[in-house]
């Protein structure tokens, strides 16, 4: 399949997704136990991409300029700094550690 | 504002992740939730496989089906409107409409949120993708930082009270284990699997 065509089908599974929340009947999805599971699932997903976009380069775990982006944006967000802030000060930080020679 | 410059930054990093214009531009106007997006781009960018990808982003998509239901009990839209406001159900239609305690002032806080984010989402999006063909390394301009701390600023309000952090701390340590082991992309599917067994066994644990 081209990458288009894995784009049109995740495309798709997020839609109907939606979807199915409008027409499954409330009470089959909205239990306690698949609000925790969907608000784990998300957390857990959410913490895994900032582990990887942090410290992931392809199968190895490194410490590049990424790190620099991860302690500012934390910095940022505990200074309740709103979430457009958060995104320039990280990408700032990434830029500002490479050009002092960061990775 | 604050979904312009993601919006650049998802376009620019789609570009880089190694979609072309089109790609990218379906992602952001038929899938149409920014964290999935951000999933899909950084597997394929990681070097992995295009099913994990569709994993990844289907994972993360799945508390768009909750916000459904609510969403559908509070606005109880019919026939066709239901597809049209599936589609505009997101992270932002949702807490705009949730904030709001009037029906019509629901209502309207649900499509404001929608459409206007969907307008400055793909915007956004255009011009980042196309900027991104010509700025080359995005690296440079701590592109990649501007992700990480994206998927930062999406955790965090999220982390109210000590289960989401132990989910969080978890699941942000075995990524790390396994990745050396698995081929890119499953680390997060792994994950959402840790995440989802922790709570069912606080469940079991609960109720024992």
């Amino acid at each position: 399949m081209t990458p288009l065509g894995w784009v049109l089908v995740a495309a798709a599974i997020a839609f109907v997704t939606k979807l199915v929340g409008y027409l499954l009947p409330g009470s089959w999805l909205d239990s306690p136990t698949a609000r925790a599971m969907s608000g784990a699932v998300t957390v857990g997903l959410l913490a895994s991409l900032v582990v990887t976009n942090t410290f992931v380069a392809g199968t190895s775990v490194q410490l590049d300029a990424r790190v620099a982006a991860f302690v500012a944006a934390i910095v940022a967000l505990i200074l309740r700094a709103p979430f457009i802030v958060v995104v320039i000060v990280g990408a700032l930080a990434a830029a500002a550690a490479r050009a002092m020679g960061a990775a | 504002m604050a979904v312009g410059l993601y919006g650049l930054s998802f376009g620019a990093l789609s570009v880089a992740a190694g979609l072309d214009l089109l790609s990218t531009m379906a992602l952001s106007a038929l899938m149409f939730t920014g964290g999935s997006q951000f999933a899909y781009i950084g597997v394929i960018s990681g070097g992995g496989a295009p099913a994990a990808a569709v994993g990844a982003a289907s994972l993360l998509g799945i508390r768009n089906c909750l916000y459904g239901v609510q969403l559908n009990a509070m606005l109880q839209p019919r026939g066709l409107m239901r597809p049209v406001m599936a589609h505009f159900t997101i992270d932002e239609s949702m807490a705009n409409a949730t904030a709001q305690e009037d029906p019509g002032e629901q209502r309207r806080g649900f499509w404001a949120a929608g459409v206007a984010v969907f307008v400055f989402w793909n915007l956004a999006t255009l011009v980042g993708a196309l900027a991104g063909e010509r700025i080359g390394d995005p690296k440079i301009y701590g592109l990649d930082g501007a992700a990480l701390a994206a998927f930062l600023g999406l955790l965090w309000p999220r982390l109210r009270g000590r289960e989401p952090i132990a989910v969080a701390v978890a699941c942000g340590a075995a990524t790390a284990l396994v990745t050396p082991v698995l081929p890119p992309g499953l680390p997060i599917i792994v994950s959402a699997v840790v995440a989802a067994g922790m709570v069912l066994i606080r469940r079991r644990g609960g109720r024992g």
